[in-house]
Formats: C-alpha cells, structure tokens, sequence
C-alpha cells in the first residue's frame, strides 16, 4: 500500500466504524427490552411500556371505563390551550374518568419546561402536585419569558401553601429529576414525539380530537360500550 | 509518485514525537463519546449520569443544541476533524499543524464556555460532557506540547 494513501484508508475506515456503531446504536431497543422489537424507533403501546413515575398524578377513579393521559409540557402553548378543555372533562366526568399526567418537557424548544416540570414534582412532594400544575398553565406566559423563572415558580409555591425551602430543594434533587425521567422514557416508549400528547383508553388521538369537544364525543362513546 | 501540494516527509522537516499519535488515540475518545450523545438525542432518549448525577439537566437544557442540531453532533463532526488532521500529520502532512492547532484552540474555547454553563448556570454536571472537556483539553495540552518540542528541536 503506498504510504499517502494510508491515513485515509485509516479515516475512511474510522468512518465506516462511527457509522456502523451509530446504527447498532440507534437500533438498540429501550432499555429494559432485549430483542422483542425491531421497528424500535416507533414503539406502539403494545410493546414493552415502562410505567412512568409512579405513584403517577392522576384524578377520578382507577376503576373508571375510560382511562386518559397526558403527556404535556407546561412551557407549551397547545399544552396550555388544552388545559381549560381538561378541567372541563374533569368537572364533568368526575369519577367516569381517570386522568393522568405525565411530564414530557421538549426542552430543546422550551427552555424551561424541564425546570417546571420539576417544579410541579417538587410541589407533588408536598401533596400539592395539581395546585402546582394548574399555576404553571394559568401562567404560563409569565413564567416562559421571566428572567428568572425559578423565582416565579417559588412565588407559586408561596401562594399555594408549600414550605418555599423545602420545595427549592426539591426542585434540584434526584427525586424530581428522576420521576421526569421516568415519565420520558414513558413517552419515548409509547412514540410520543409532541405535546400535548393524549392517550384514550391507551390509543392516541390525533391533534384534531385533542380538544374538549371531541374528548366529549370519544369519551361518551368508550363509556358506551 | 506526486505528493499533494501540503504534503511534507515527515524525516524531512522537524520530529513528530509521541504528541500527533497521542492526539489521534485521544480524539477517538472525543468522538465515540460525542456519537454515543448524538444518536441518544435522535432517539429521544433519556441519558443518565451513573457518576455525577447532571445528565438530564445539562443535555436537556437549551445550551445543548443549537436550533435542530445537538451540540454533540457538532463535537462529533469537530472530532473526527482533528482525527484525520493528526492521523495526516503522522504521515507527514506537517503543515496541516496550523490547521488543527487552530481547530483545538477553537474547540477548547467552546469548552470553557460549556463548562462556564455547567458549573453557574445550570449548576449540574454531565460526565460525559466532563469526558468530553477532558479530551479536549488533552488534545490542546498535546498539541502545544507539539509545538514545544517542534521549537526546541528546529
């Protein structure tokens, strides 16, 4: 072999390598699953899901016909659009229902998501995940462009009754930060690419039936049956 | 056989020593590091520090992409770059030494930034990230060392 061609027999074959590694990586499945799957990149909720953090945020009745969850980001605006069109749900099935919510933060468009998502998990620890949650929607465009949303998200915490101390604490601890993650890997499982993502009795609905009045139409419809 | 217009036998011009062959073993580092971060971001996938507990913070802050792009596809592609400069400067393309003295001077600047984010703004560490400023300021040291010795010995 002539001496000049070498190096780039040695880059050319470095290349080969990074990119074999790549695709040996992107084509692992998820963590907790070995060889079920090959179409891995975009799982349906039939295959191995994690749970979520669990205990997770939920309202209504675990017996309840009809399950929704939600996979939301406070930072986002659909996700704080739809959050009227919940309560609404909420109020008006009340126990016919069980909601969840589970964190999915896109903070790579949202800076702060990430932050407020712990935020409501840090008030969770203090039993007041859902006062916490309903802030961050109701001010969302507060919070999204303060200089400082850490301070926002502790007035929060002052108005709705919890220990300001405690919940600084738990915003940076390993508590919030894993039952986020948790959540995540949750989302990735089920294919979740956007938020508000929302799952009726475990089938996704399209954007168009994420508003209160399709949810209205579906959810009567499940309960029917 | 004719030689490309930068290439110089390495026995002509000063001693390469240890230091071109070491960066090209440390920036190996750099970029499988950066390739293993890049294919978890287009995977969506959570990444979790087993060492110093900040992964999700840091590569989930707004500091870890710029736009679509993950910053560690930007450091993969920076690797490979100072890669295949120090492998060629092994076989004798001396004058692409500028080149890649100029890249890692670059990449360490950004590094010190990254670092300045960590350490007081996010306030979190990412290890690999850690591994990553590692390698890079191996390879400045390296190459300045490179220079060191090329001065004394011209």
């Amino acid at each position: 072999m002539k001496k000049s061609s070498l190096p780039f027999v040695i880059i050319g074959a470095v290349l080969l390598i990074s990119i074999g590694v790549s695709i040996w990586l992107f084509n692992q499945g998820p963590a907790a699953d070995s060889n079920t799957n090959t179409s891995k990149t975009t799982p349906t909720p039939s295959g191995p899901i994690p749970p979520g953090a669990e205990p997770a945020h939920t309202k209504g009745s675990a017996a309840a016909k009809v399950t929704l969850e939600e996979f939301g980001d406070f930072q986002c605006p659909p996700c704080g659009l739809l959050h009227p069109d919940i309560k609404k749900i909420e109020a008006e099935y009340g126990d016919r229902i069980f909601f969840t919510f589970r964190n999915n933060p896109l903070s790579r468009i949202h800076q702060y998501a990430y932050d407020a998502a712990r935020a409501a998990e840090a008030a969770g620890m203090q039993g007041k995940y859902w006062e916490m949650h309903d802030k961050l929607y109701t001010n969302q465009g507060t919070w999204s462009v303060a200089a400082n949303p850490r301070a926002e998200f502790e007035n929060y915490a002052s108005l709705i009754g919890l220990n300001v101390d405690q919940f600084r604490n738990d915003m940076i601890g390993q508590m919030t930060s894993s039952r986020v993650s948790l959540d995540m890997q949750r989302a990735t499982a089920m294919g979740v690419t956007g938020t508000p993502t929302v799952f009726l009795n475990g089938k996704q609905l399209s954007a168009e039936d994420t508003n209160a009045e399709r949810m209205r139409v579906l959810i009567n419809e499940a309960l029917k049956k | 056989m004719k030689r490309p217009a930068n290439y110089k036998n390495a026995n002509s011009g000063p001693r390469l020593g240890i230091f071109y062959p070491l960066i090209v073993v440390v920036s190996l580092v750099g970029l499988f590091d950066a390739l293993f971060l890049t294919v978890k971001h287009f995977r969506h996938e959570v990444v979790r520090c087993t060492v110093t507990g900040g992964c999700e913070e840091v590569l989930n802050s707004a500091y870890a992409s710029i736009g679509p792009i993950p910053l560690a596809a930007v450091g993969l592609l920076a690797y490979f770059t100072v890669f295949s400069l120090a492998l060629m400067i092994c076989f004798g393309y001396a004058r692409l030494r500028a080149h890649l003295l100029g890249l890692i001077v670059l990449m360490s600047l950004m590094t010190g930034f990254l670092m300045y984010v960590q350490a007081f703004v996010l306030k979190h560490y990412c290890q690999y990230c850690l591994l990553s400023a590692a390698v890079t300021i191996s390879c400045l040291l390296l190459v300045i060392g490179a220079r060191i010795q090329n001065r004394s010995s011209a």
